[in-house]
């Protein structure tokens, strides 16, 4: 697989030369693969969130560097905007930055900073509101008469109509209610499955980490902790909650079950793989 | 960056200026400006700067973050200079074109910006020692005497509390939606001036809205918890005047009165 943004020992120090100095990252080095699903999680201040905003450039590494397709983004300062356009980045509570008269109008701003005009720009539109889910009736609404979950939609919307090459959410879900938690994330599996694009998603719930990503990053404490597909990073569940992290419900019970003798593969996530471990085993002759 | 703006910031710590009772220190600055704006000599404005280099000193505020106040305010003590420079009547020193700077221009020019630095640095002086709720509590009981003449005092010093307490939050907020519209593109760096103020809307829009929100929601919880207004309220912090107040208030009075008297004298 093509690598397709590559982060090369990245450090960011908050307020340096002064006695608040503390560095949020920390000599970071990691690849994301082209038409990767990315789960990044770890606790509140283990660096997520700067971490996310330097791989579009809205903050500058103290040290280190971002490539975007092999090329530094840094290296014309002037075209950062240009980087902004191909990876898009959905910031938590994205709802409170609309301001248009119109779900339409506010979907158009990004793509009209592209510069797009005309068919053009009415067909990113639309089709970034068909991909979250919003009926053409709802795009002539003033975005502040909808629901907090249409909302979150419209915003996500505004950075689709980009049409980015690699797609950045951070905790999209955050504040929903379940099924609009699951409808969104319904929404972004869609996307990705279709189109095709990156995505990189940003939660601390690792059961929408576990069902959703292909490869999971741990962060902890300004570095990385663990990188691997969410079958080797669950198999470390342990590390995970010596870490102040959470498993998923599903391995917590399968770790539960091993600490009481059941001979399970510690490191299952969904429902679906845990019936079948637990049926092989009823099949051997396991008593449980 | 907007972070960096140090209004009203405060730096805690245990010296006698920040134990001082807060109304001791809003009348010590009063007195202080009253001296400044006296003052019109070198012997005066001596004593002025010796009064605020020993408070520095009694409260150990880093001499850099004063300085650092004074960054929002060069634009004026720039503009204040040039303008007493160049428009001071008095006998010529140096003639450029049209221009031509005076004895008496290039005194009043120095004394002019003495006297802004020495302002700000002062008040600044009180706000890095004072937590911003005792500040206002402060404020509160020194114009408590004017209740009887329906002044809505607690309301007024309710209302700035909360607007101090709400300047960081709403800087950050700021800052949240910029990063987010950056993100889609929004260009706040270039364009004329028509231009930039425009980029501005996608910010203004939403921190308006969020600012309303938040009102709203503070409204309610404050009434949740029996907010009434100020009347048969009571402090957790009741304040009390010391030995050092008084002390202070005789210090800061006789400083101020000795400075009146110098410039009197006109030394």
């Amino acid at each position: 697989m093509k690598p397709i943004l590559e982060v090369e020992n990245l450090t960011h120090t908050y307020g340096s030369g002064t006695p608040f100095e503390r560095s949020a990252i920390k000599d970071l080095s990691f690849t994301v693969n082209d038409g990767e699903f990315l789960g990044i999680i770890g606790h509140t201040g283990s660096g997520k969130s700067t971490l996310i905003q330097h791989l579009n450039g809205l903050l500058r590494p103290t040290s280190g560097r971002v490539l975007l397709e092999g090329k530094d983004i840094w290296a014309e300062p002037k075209k950062i905007r240009s980087v902004r356009f191909r990876v898009g980045l959905v910031f938590q509570y994205p709802e409170y930055q609309l301001f248009e008269e119109t779900v339409y109008k506010d979907i158009a701003f990004g793509p009209a900073n592209m510069g797009k005009t005309g068919s053009e720009l009415d067909r990113c539109i639309r089709e970034a509101a068909r991909l979250v889910g919003l009926q053409d009736d709802m795009l002539d609404k003033s975005p502040f008469e909808l629901s907090g979950g249409q909302k979150r939609r419209v915003a996500l919307a505004g950075v689709l109509a980009m049409e980015p090459q690699v797609l950045i959410l951070d905790e999209p879900t955050a504040g929903l209610d379940p099924a609009g938690r699951e409808n969104l994330l319904a929404n972004i599996r869609d996307y990705h499955r279709n189109k095709g694009g990156t995505v990189i998603l940003v939660s601390h719930s690792m059961d929408e980490i576990a069902q959703n990503v292909d490869r999971i990053l741990v962060l902890k404490s300004a570095g990385i902790l663990m990188d691997g597909t969410p079958k080797e990073v669950f198999a470390r569940g342990e590390e995970l909650l010596a870490a102040g992290l959470d498993v998923p419900q599903i391995t917590r019970v399968a770790m539960a079950l091993r600490q009481r003798g059941v001979p399970i593969d510690p490191a299952v996530y969904t429902v679906d793989e845990l019936q079948r471990e637990v049926l092989a085993l009823r099949r051997g002759g396991a008593s449980c | 960056m907007l972070k960096d703006i140090t209004l009203g910031q405060f730096f805690p710590g245990n010296t006698v200026a920040h134990r001082l009772d807060p109304r001791t220190k809003i009348l010590l600055v009063v007195l202080y400006i009253v001296a400044l704006f006296s003052a019109k000599s070198y012997a005066s404005y001596g004593v002025v700067i010796l009064t605020l280099a020993v408070c520095v000193r009694i409260s150990r505020v880093g001499l850099s973050a004063l300085v650092r106040g004074l960054k929002p305010v060069v634009v004026i003590i720039l503009f204040t200079a040039v303008l007493n420079l160049f428009l001071t009547p008095g006998s010529e020193l140096v003639k450029l074109g049209p221009l031509h700077i005076t004895d008496a221009g290039v005194r009043l020019a120095a004394f002019m910006v003495l006297r802004i630095m020495l302002l700000i640095m002062g008040t600044f002086l009180m706000t890095y020692t004072t937590s911003p709720i005792s500040l206002t509590d402060g404020l509160e009981k020194l114009m408590s005497p004017l209740k009887k003449l329906r002044v809505p005092v607690h309301e007024l010093a309710m209302m700035m509390s909360i607007a101090l307490r709400f300047i960081p939050t709403l800087i950050e907020e700021t800052d949240k939606i910029m990063s987010a519209q950056k993100a889609r593109g929004a260009d706040f760096e270039s364009g004329n001036l028509f231009q930039r103020a425009k980029a501005l809307i996608p910010v203004l829009v939403p921190l308006f809205i969020s600012a309303f929100r938040r009102a709203d929601e503070l409204a309610v919880a404050m009434e949740c918890r029996c907010y009434h207004g100020g009347e048969g309220r009571t402090r957790l912090h009741v304040l009390h005047m010391e030995r050092r107040d008084v002390l202070g208030l005789i210090f800061g009075c006789a400083i101020t009165a000795g400075v009146i008297v110098l410039a009197r004298m006109g030394l």
